[in-house]
């Protein structure tokens, strides 16, 4: 079957009920998309479909068709998206592990709804974070949309841009 | 924001050594797949990589490049909690390079070994990862300087005291000579270094790059999905391995049926492991799970199939009722006061076993050759999983080799338990000089751990007239982690590790209680299960610190008493414990009336070396729904290294015990683990956490822990505000058994 990921058209010989997820990682080798639970509750394994977050750990590659998946590796190609640079600004992962799947919803959010408010936020991020990340990704949201300016999130924590640098 | 010049440079590094795997480095065994590119993509912000063997040094903590790059080598595990960055500034600082040219590196257990341990320990538990190595980086850093500097002085033939370091630029006032680092490493490397002690560290109220908010020295490549885990290693020639163990704790395998997967595709094979496990090993980690899901395996139960968290329960409820030598601090007579007080209050508290789930589920890849056994581990202590490959691949320590991986989380399970680097090594002894990457399945995972120990606590204290308290008795229950782990540390049946928090002293654990009572009797009745405990993020101060600061709020209440005036009163010999407390009632404005319907609660205990204190204000909608409207914290870790991540540990800390004491609860039956995945054992989401506001208030004249203190409070000042709005005490955790939900 051909699988379109990142833009590239991929002939996988792979069964019909591999996860989206493992196809990805084990036959195409992208393993940005990370496995966290296996059962869509946790997110790190959030790709779009047609530009549609999903969750490939369910999504058996069968039902993917001729839908475009996009991981996280294609997000931007040097971290330029509004998110990574926020993600970036703010230190927002901690052990990163989660962080390809909140990357990824989280930039899924701003292209639905540019400016979130934190009700949008709380109802569209519900991907797990074990170190708890969570504060900080509420701030990358609103500095990524441009509702808060990065040295104003920073004066929260009692640090500047210059002072981080 | 980092400039994009910045960003591309790294990007590019990255995607370029992404699947690189030089086949020559592999055989010798030193750097693989990971971390494998050339010294000349010294971009600032470089992520780690492991230590070559033939990397030149200044001395084993410093290796100066011509282009003057700095590479500072550290051993202690890098999991999100900041220890790289903090411990690269301590070095810079002393070091005075420039901090835009430093990249880390990570020698390995078998370098370490092969230089006598010159890096010291490798263990990142216990919040030691700073504390414990501060002194001996700094010494590392600033003799590395000296001899820098000696270098510069012999070429131009002047005396050292004439020259001054700035960012890695030696300068001659006199002259106007000016030289850097990277020009002299290598002649200072050929000179002796100096005494260690005799060096003067600076005094940290001068420093210029320690103690302050430094951005993570490794990033940028969490936000593209380029950063290797250990579920992500790709090697030459590898297999993956699904493994089941004993679903109930203590049993082995009986049989399995091999021949009923052998023609599923991609798989080569189904093979015992140890006395107690089934993997499958296949092409892929998804093949080699399906057919693992579709293997008729039998089970010994070893006489465990029966016990139930019901059963469990029941030993520590007689546990707290038994009489005998369990004490742990005997000060006065605490039990005859308290039964001859004006009042009593008594109080039963019980905790739950929690599981670790770290995002990353454990893992390990092993390759093994008669004569070489080598691992890729995610590991909190590359030491441990380094004698647990000796042990279990028969071979010596110096013909091992562990390459570690930052973990996808820690939270403890990844430091002194290391049956993963066991189980691979064995998988791969099935499959000589081929690779295996085992991955638990989340269900094994969470099945699977060694869990934070379920406890119960029989608290008793006396009131006199004036409500003040005449004695404590703590009498505390349950599984020990010492059983577990460490047998040899329990003497007598007595095992005060299960005590921590309530010591009389600070040293050598740094878990002094904060408080001062006339009688005070502390007991652990030691009642052990079959199933595995552990350590887990904090330890044994989440219970205790629960078990006494809601206590200490029912004497409050019982004495009639303003929450932190009752606290304040019974500190007086505990300055620091007092500091913190004073200084979170004060930014959350304690004494200033609430609006209608928000309730307060406070909390402050000690761990790991450092004081914390939390207030939390919340509402309680139709008696059951929470919802937290502020959380303050207030941290003294003695010294602060880097102020932003010390707070993303407390906001983390928040979120963690925020799951622990509302959701999460890890149950028994039939022996085995009832809860499988997160839809069972729900970890928060983003919507239910407060923003945390830290006040950190350092006193400059120790140095304590930072990623496990600050847990043990939030709980406690959470429940004490929803008591404070219930009107009733809460004893029965998490709250989920009390019907209460956070919004």
């Amino acid at each position: 079957m051909q699988l379109t990921v990142n833009g590239k058209v991929h002939n996988i010989d792979v069964e019909a009920n591999m996860p989206l997820l493992w196809a990805i990682r084990e036959i195409i080798g992208l393993t940005g998309t990370k496995y966290g639970c296996g059962v869509a509750q946790c997110g790190s394994c959030t790709v779009y479909m047609n530009g549609e977050p999903v969750r490939s750990c369910s999504i058996p590659v069968s039902a993917v068709g001729a839908m475009k998946i996009t991981t996280v590796e294609a997000l931007s190609p040097d971290n330029s998206h509004p998110i990574q640079k926020a993600w970036i600004a703010l230190d927002v992962p901690q052990c990163g592990y989660c962080q390809s799947g909140q990357v990824m919803a989280a930039a899924a959010l701003l292209k639905r709804i540019p400016k979130p408010t934190d009700s949008d936020i709380d109802n569209a991020m519900s991907n797990i974070c074990r170190c708890g990340s969570y504060q900080k990704i509420r701030d990358g949201i609103h500095v990524a949309s441009g509702q808060k300016k990065l040295a104003d999130v920073l004066a929260f924590y009692e640090a500047t841009p210059q002072s981080r640098a | 924001m980092t400039t994009t010049t910045q960003n591309n440079q790294v990007v590019e590094n990255a995607s370029r050594r992404r699947f690189i795997i030089d086949t020559s480095v592999v055989g010798s065994g030193l750097m693989l797949g990971i971390g494998s590119f050339s010294a000349s993509a010294a971009a600032p912000h470089n992520p780690n990589t492991m230590m070559s063997a033939t990397s030149p040094e200044v001395n084993a903590w410093i290796n100066i490049k011509p282009d003057d790059t700095v590479v500072i080598r550290i051993v202690r595990s890098e999991m999100g909690q900041g220890t790289r960055t903090g411990l690269a500034q301590l070095v810079a600082e002393e070091l005075e390079c420039n901090w835009k040219k430093i990249i880390t590196e990570s020698p390995t257990p078998g370098q370490s070994l092969s230089r006598k341990r010159v890096w010291g320990e490798f263990s990142t538990g216990g919040s030691r990862g700073i504390r414990i190595s501060e002194d001996y980086v700094r010494r590392g850093a600033a003799g590395a300087r000296i001899m820098l500097v000696q270098a510069a002085a012999n070429q131009w033939n002047v005396s050292p005291s004439e020259l001054s370091v700035d960012k890695g630029i030696i300068s001659h006032k006199a002259s106007g000579r000016k030289i850097s680092y990277g020009k002299v490493a290598e002649a200072a490397a050929k000179l002796s270094p100096p005494d260690p002690k005799s060096i003067q560290l600076k005094n940290p109220k001068d420093w210029k790059v320690a103690g302050k908010p430094l951005a993570r020295l490794d990033t940028f490549d969490k936000v593209n999905g380029t950063k290797i885990y250990g579920t992500d290693l790709q090697l030459p020639g590898m297999l993956c391995a699904a493994i089941k163990q004993s679903p109930v704790f203590g049993g082995k395998v009986k049989s399995f049926d091999a021949n009923k997967v052998k023609n599923f595709r991609g798989v080569k094979a189904a093979v015992q492991v140890g006395d107690n496990a089934v993997a499958v090993v296949a092409d892929t980690w998804w093949r080699a799970k399906v057919a693992l899901d579709s293997l008729p395996i039998e089970w010994d139960e070893m006489g465990n199939g029966s016990i139930s968290s019901v059963e469990i329960k029941k030993q520590m409820e007689e546990g707290l009722q038994a009489v005998g030598d369990f004490w742990g601090r005997k000060e006065g007579d605490a039990p005859a006061a308290i039964k001859t007080s004006n009042k009593i209050v008594e109080a039963i508290y019980s905790t739950p076993f929690q599981a670790h789930a770290t995002m990353e589920p454990m893992n390990a890849t092993a390759r093994y050759t008669n004569e070489k056994a080598e691992a890729w581990v995610p590991t909190q202590n590359g030491e441990a999983s380094h004698a647990t490959l000796a042990e279990a691949s028969g071979l010596p320590l110096n013909q091992c080799e562990i390459y570690k991986l930052d973990p996808g989380m820690g939270l403890g399970r990844r430091g002194g338990t290391q049956e993963y680097v066991t189980q691979a090594i064995r998988i791969a002894k099935q499959f000589p000089g081929i690779p295996i990457k085992m991955i638990w399945s989340r269900e094994e995972d969470m099945t699977h751990d060694y869990y934070h120990p379920t406890a119960m606590a029989k608290m008793q204290a006396g009131l006199d007239s004036n409500g003040n308290i005449t004695g404590i008795h703590i009498k505390t229950s349950g599984p020990s982690i010492n059983a577990t782990l460490n047998p040899m540390a329990i003497k007598n049946g007595k095992d005060n590790r299960q005590l921590q928090g309530f010591d009389e002293a600070v040293a050598p654990v740094g878990a002094q209680l904060g408080y001062t009572f006339p009688n005070l009797l502390t007991e652990y009745v030691m009642r052990n299960s079959h199933v595995p405990v552990g350590p887990w993020r904090g330890v044994n101060t989440n219970q205790n610190g629960l078990f006494m600061e809601c206590f200490i709020e029912e004497c409050a209440r019982a004495a009639g008493k303003d929450s932190v005036a009752f606290r304040q009163a019974l500190m007086k010999n505990h300055p620091k414990h007092l500091g913190v407390l004073n200084a979170a009632a004060k930014k959350a404005n304690w004494s200033k009336p609430l609006p209608s319907g928000v309730h307060r609660g406070v909390a402050q205990f000690m761990g790991y070396g450092s004081y914390s204190a939390c207030v939390a204000e919340v509402s309680v909608t139709g008696g059951s729904l929470v919802k937290i409207k502020r959380l303050v914290f207030a941290l003294d870790c003695g010294h602060v290294v880097n102020p932003y991540l010390v707070r993303e540990q407390i906001e983390g800390s928040v979120v963690m015990a925020l799951g622990a004491i509302f959701n999460q609860e890890i149950t028994v039956e039939n022996g085995r683990i009832k809860q499988q995945n997160f839809d069972s054992y729900p970890l928060l989401k983003l919507a239910q956490v407060p923003k945390v506001e830290s006040v950190l208030v350092p006193t400059m004249d120790f140095w304590g822990g930072v990623g496990e203190p600050t847990i043990c409070v939030v709980g406690p000042a959470i429940i004490n505000a929803i008591s404070a709005a219930l009107g009733k005490p809460l004893r029965n955790f998490p709250l989920v058994n009390e019907g209460l939900t956070l919004a």
